[in-house]
């Protein structure tokens, strides 16, 4: 079994992964200059020269790149390339306001699915093995970011996309697929469709999941690999950047290996910009090292993690970022204690509740912050005593407290009362006036 | 020996009683038997319907969370000191209440109470030798609105 898509690559030193670094940043830093006019009147307007960058050290004073200035150069203009070089365009859902665009040339798609071929060998697959894409096919990167990795390693690519899971249920049994690519909530939906159908994970050949583009938990990774017998391997990524397959877990399960040949990572305070110390979560940065149409620099992504310097038992040499552990934009301050939506999930979800639906409702009252946390009442919080009731509100109320260390009320609320806009739940409600 | 009833969550705000039993009224299902339990947050509204199955899937349907249970239905005397002897034999075969609520229908002098307990199994068997009459079919509830009501 081959461990390594590109062993030199991704297993080599430290020296030679920063001078490849310094190359090619250099090398993107012009192209950005003279092809992209946002980055030219960026440069321009802080007085910043490409040439200054001598160091990778330098990379901290150049200025961030939004998703909002990829939305006011809306289509192509942050392209570095000419449409007659794009052969392939993604976009993204565009919850809030404008989409975002993203374009590559025909050596962009060769490094996706280089990477998506690395993260697909470091779960163990072959070209023998049989890959269920469920993920969607169409202009979420998802579904076609997996196809070419998978057709790389000359693996037997089964398109099914997302959606029709009776399909899903009746290929994986006939069609004896050994691994699975989804988000991880379609992974457990399709678990308990098995289980309905009473279908044994010993009847199936799955082997491994590669999921991903959604936040998830180290529960729902326990209850995916027992409830279907697979390792459940967690990827990372976002059109902005390339795709899925920036950042990919090994067999080890401790954390993902960033593609470091092709990607600077970085971690920096959300509220000062700062770099942080590494081992420290902030807001993950990422500055692309070989993209042709759409070089970026410095893009904050809103994620928040942190680097794990130490070596990992795999043998890979890029470095390792942790599981995604909330984003800067749901992070709440309350009491002057960092609160994610995704902790509250954690605990919901470690209570038996498989699919939690909850809000964050913040207030001031005097001036104290209160956090109330509405739950929607499933099957499994349901009781037909009123007691039994209340002290689930009660257990989840203290599993919360113990969690995050600050008071918290907890409510339960009527099944499909909470808001929700285009499928992504409306987590939080910040009623303070700061 | 024992009667479906269906406990069906409610936040405890304005209408929601309302939503419930209309989603019931709409599909012509008949209530025999209601009662409220609430708290400052929700209720739990706990009712004994013609068709409880049905019932059930229309209240899902409806995006109710609701939930099947099964209950003792039991006819006493409506006189001083009938309550306290179906009590007396439920203590006396170590039987704990967790919940109960009443009707007085228009039959002369009796009433019916709607026990859960923890061990129904034991209740059924004692209420019957001490012969209290208990209703064990649907169709023996149509009597709570015929004779009763």
């Amino acid at each position: 079994m081959t461990k390594y898509w590109n062993e030199p690559k991704e297993c080599m030193t430290k020296e030679d992964k920063d001078q490849l670094q310094l190359e090619r940043l250099q090398e993107t830093l012009s192209r950005a200059y003279h092809n992209v006019p946002h980055y030219r009147r960026l440069f321009q307007k802080q007085g910043i020269d490409p040439e200054d960058v001598q160091s990778l050290r330098d990379l901290a004073n150049l200025p961030f790149t939004y998703k909002t200035d990829l939305r006011d150069n809306y289509p192509y203009d942050m392209f570095a390339v000419s449409l007659a070089e794009v052969v392939r365009i993604h976009s993204s859902s565009g919850t809030t306001g404008k989409p975002t665009v993203v374009g590559y040339t025909r050596r962009d798609l060769n490094t996706w699915s280089e990477l998506m071929a690395r993260a697909l060998t470091s779960g163990g697959a072959t070209r023998h093995d049989v890959i269920q894409n469920a993920y969607g096919y169409g202009l979420f990167t998802g579904g076609l970011g997996v196809h070419y990795g998978g057709e790389k390693i000359g693996a037997s690519i089964i398109p099914i996309s997302g959606g029709n899971t009776d399909r899903q249920v009746m290929i994986m049994k006939d069609y004896g697929s050994t691994i699975l690519a989804c988000t991880p909530s379609y992974a457990l939906f399709l678990a308990e469709t098995l289980e309905d159908l009473g279908i044994k994970p010993e009847e199936l050949k799955l082997k491994f999941g590669i999921f991903g583009a959604e936040p998830w938990s180290e529960n729902m990774r326990r209850e995916i690999e027992t409830r279907l017998k697979i390792k459940a391997l967690d990827i990372y990524g976002l059109s902005e950047i390339i795709g899925p397959g920036v950042a990919v877990e090994c067999l080890e399960q401790k954390g993902l290996h960033v593609m470091e040949d092709h990607f600077i990572v970085e971690v920096i305070d959300p509220a000062t910009g700062e770099v942080l110390p590494e081992g420290e979560s902030g807001e993950l940065v990422f500055t692309s090292l070989t993209k042709e149409a759409l070089p970026i620099i410095r893009y904050r992504t809103g994620d928040i993690s942190r680097i794990i310097p130490e070596p990992c038992a795999c043998g890979r040499t890029l470095r390792r970022i942790g599981r995604i552990q909330g984003r800067t934009d749901d992070m709440l301050i309350i009491r002057g204690v960092n609160v994610f939506p995704s902790q509250i999930e954690h605990v919901l979800l470690q209570m038996g509740d498989v699919q939690p639906h909850y809000q964050l409702i913040v207030d001031r009252v005097g001036q104290l912050d209160q956090l109330e946390v509405h739950v929607e009442v499933s099957e499994t919080f349901l009781f037909d005593e009123v007691r039994a009731l209340e002290e689930t509100a009660s257990q989840i109320r203290s599993r919360i407290e113990s969690l995050l260390g600050i008071s918290v009320k907890v409510r339960l609320v009527e099944p499909k009362t909470l808001p929700r806009s285009e499928g992504k739940a409306k987590r939080v409600i910040d009623n303070r006036k700061l | 020996m024992l009667i479906k009833q269906l406990s069906v969550f409610l936040d405890n705000s304005p209408g929601r009683l309302n939503a419930a039993t209309k989603v019931l009224s709409e599909a012509g299902i008949n209530m025999r038997a209601l009662t409220l339990a609430d708290t400052s947050d929700f209720g739990v509204l706990r009712v004994i319907v013609d068709k409880p199955e049905e019932a059930m899937s229309i209240l899902r349907s409806h995006n109710f969370a609701a939930k099947m249970t099964e209950v003792l239905v039991v006819e006493m005397e409506d006189t001083p000191g009938g309550l306290t002897k179906i009590l007396d034999i439920l203590e006396e075969g170590g039987i704990n209440i967790e919940y109960m609520y009443a009707f007085v229908g228009t039959k002369p002098r009796k009433a019916l109470m709607i026990f859960r307990v923890n061990k129904p199994d034991v209740a059924i068997a004692l209420l019957k030798s001490k012969e209290v009459r208990l209703f064990s079919t649907e169709e023996d509830i149509e009597e709570l609105i015929h004779v009763y009501w």
